[in-house]
């Protein structure tokens, strides 16, 4: 955290004078104390004391001593947690990826002057007004592949046909990025379709004057104006999957075996029900350092820099 | 249809592509409703119904039976008292903690777009950064802190949870919208003598009328979802729905009661859906506003 530096240009209000000033701003700082309590405490205080009990031998109880990096050791050697690292890397690509392509496709179709524009934007989006618990639930029970959708196909004829992938140990993980794409998807499809009808009708007039085909005035185009909200949709997504953790629990518990566990649910597990506190804060100083060298940079350009109402 | 489209970038004539466009629109849509077909249908059928097989189809012998059951009767682990405990433990975390974390969301975002506290901009960095970091970094250390103090699980400590972590959105959301009005109403108001709560109360809550219904939006949603903090700190006697609802689901012996299931994951998901569609464009506009904007 001590990287973020500020820069402070022409933030000083005119007659600036010491005591006056001061004074003056007094009720302000004391509105921003709770705030700045919590960001110490909480933000800054509990992440240093998770990552200072990750080097210790904890297990039900905290202990303060230190045992270096031996619970990093062990956790690579965990195949629980292995395999829950190659989980979020499959569905964080996966359901990035799936819901860009999806998302942008449904908001270029919906960009075609439809009719009942509304209705399709409402069904695209409604999942995602829905938890995960709720979404992860009813996906467990379509999936089903006693009653579910296998049964149904099967019933039309098909007798062989299968679609067992909940249950399988290689296919489970699979099953999750489909619900988190039916929860997600229309999320990005709604950011970028805000984005699409801020593209300049002249762009499209000229385009057409050129003759230039539609879709490739949306892929050599518009896609590259739409770059800004390309990465807003990306970011949201990708804080989604590092906290994936509801859907899993409610869909599939971790299983069949731990062939869906995730980093949240290895550090939940652990913490509180597995009663090895060394190892589970290990495994989220792991999380925090992922996420964190993903987006310091990003924060640090889009909010911290240009600061200031004037910027 | 001879008129020119004021936007019109294409003719609305049914050609084959608008065909396709329509069909996948259609077949989209489909997928999206699906799920809420099934799980309605599968709610209002008896289970001898269910057992049969076609999760499709509507149901012949009609009942409200399972929504009955769900709501008052249903097992969540020992107790049976259905989901309704769950759902009136979520109003009673919803409300405080919504009226908090607006209330202390718009104070932070009013000082810190028009009063120059000194490291108001680093205690706002890292508030963003913090934003992003996986709860459970944070989660092991506030047990203890809410164990010392003597309220881990309770009211109190699940409503302090969500205010405390509905800070860095709110925060952002009432900065921004604060930063696009005009200084000189802030200025204004300072030289008729204003100070800093009298400007906040009486010129900047009043215009802060649509800020407050996103964010109403946004954390009612986003708390009534809540499973991991619900589950963390509220306690046995405070679980919200979400984890009733798991336990429902998970916590059945013997034969499960799909209608059952599914009528109870209605129930849960009701409250956040009314505020989807009655709220429509306003709902995209939150999640934009608390995102899209920097």
């Amino acid at each position: 955290m001590s990287t973020v530096s500020i820069s402070t240009p022409a933030v000083t209000a005119p007659n600036s004078h010491g005591r006056r000033l001061f004074r003056k701003r007094l009720p302000a700082a004391m509105a921003l104390l709770p705030t700045a309590l919590v960001v110490l405490v909480v933000y800054i205080g509990c992440m240093v004391w998770t990552v200072r009990l990750s080097f210790t031998s904890s297990t039900l109880l905290p202990k303060l001593d230190w045992v270096g990096m031996t619970q990093y050791t062990r956790l690579f050697a965990n195949d629980r947690f292995v395999t829950s690292a190659e989980n979020i890397v499959i569905f964080g690509i996966l359901f990035i990826a799936g819901c860009l392509i999806l998302g942008f496709l449904l908001a270029v179709f919906i960009d075609q002057n439809v009719r009942a524009e509304g209705i399709f934007r409402t069904v695209f989006l409604y999942p995602y007004a829905m938890s995960f618990v709720v979404t992860g639930v009813a996906w467990q029970w379509f999936l089903n592949p006693g009653l579910g959708l296998q049964k149904v196909v099967r019933d039309l004829g098909f007798e062989s046909f299968t679609f067992d992938w909940i249950v399988s140990q290689d296919m489970a993980i699979y099953t999750i990025v489909i619900a988190g794409l039916w929860h997600g998807s229309g999320l990005t499809m709604a950011i970028l379709l805000a984005g699409l009808r801020g593209v300049d009708e002249d762009l499209w007039k000229a385009a057409k004057v050129d003759g230039i085909p539609t879709w490739r005035v949306y892929t050599s185009i518009v896609l590259p104006l739409l770059r800004p909200m390309v990465v807003t949709a990306t970011v949201l997504l990708a804080t989604g999957v590092v906290k994936l953790y509801d859907l899993v629990v409610a869909m599939t518990m971790g299983g069949p075996g731990i062939a869906t566990e995730v980093p949240a649910k290895f550090v939940m597990d652990h913490l509180f029900e597995r009663n090895n506190i060394a190892l589970g804060t290990a495994a989220a100083t792991i999380m925090l350092i992922c996420v964190v060298s993903i987006l310091a940079p990003w924060v640090y350009a889009r909010y911290v820099r240009p600061q200031g109402r004037h910027a | 249809m001879n008129t020119a489209e004021p936007q019109g970038r294409r003719p609305r004539r049914l050609t084959a592509g608008r065909m396709g466009v329509y069909a996948l629109l259609i077949s989209a849509a489909l997928f999206f409703l699906l799920p809420l077909w099934i799980m309605i249908v599968t709610s209002l059928k008896p289970m001898e119904e269910i057992r049969l097989g076609n999760i499709l189809a509507l149901p012949v012998a009609f009942t409200l039976e399972a929504w009955t059951k769900a709501w008052s009767s249903a097992c969540t682990g020992l107790e049976c008292n259905g989901i309704s405990v769950g759902f009136w433990n979520s109003v009673r975390i919803l409300i405080p903690s919504v009226v908090l974390s607006i209330a202390f969301g718009a104070v932070n975002g009013y000082a810190l777009s028009f009063w120059r506290v000194k490291g108001a901009n680093v205690l706002f960095g890292i508030l963003l950064l913090g934003a992003f970091i996986p709860y459970q970094v944070f989660l092991y250390p506030l047990v203890r802190i809410f164990s010392m103090t003597g309220i881990y699980n309770s009211l109190p400590c699940i409503v302090i949870v969500h205010v405390i972590f509905g800070l860095p959105t709110m925060t952002l959301l009432f900065r921004n919208y604060y930063a696009g009005l005009p200084l000189e109403l802030f200025k204004a108001a300072r030289i008729d003598g204003g100070g800093f709560w009298t400007i906040f109360l009486r010129v900047m809550l009043p215009m802060s009328i649509p800020m407050l219904v996103v964010a109403t939006i946004l954390q009612v949603t986003g708390i009534w979802n809540d499973f991991i903090f619900g589950l963390t700190f509220a306690g046995r006697e405070n679980l919200p729905m979400t984890v009733q609802l798991n336990n429902i689901v998970h916590s059945t012996q013997g034969e499960r009661a799909y209608n059952v299931d599914m009528a109870a994951t209605m129930l849960a998901a009701l409250v956040p859906l009314v505020v989807y569609f009655v709220s429509g464009r306003w709902f995209v506009r939150g999640i934009a506003a608390g995102a899209v904007k920097g």
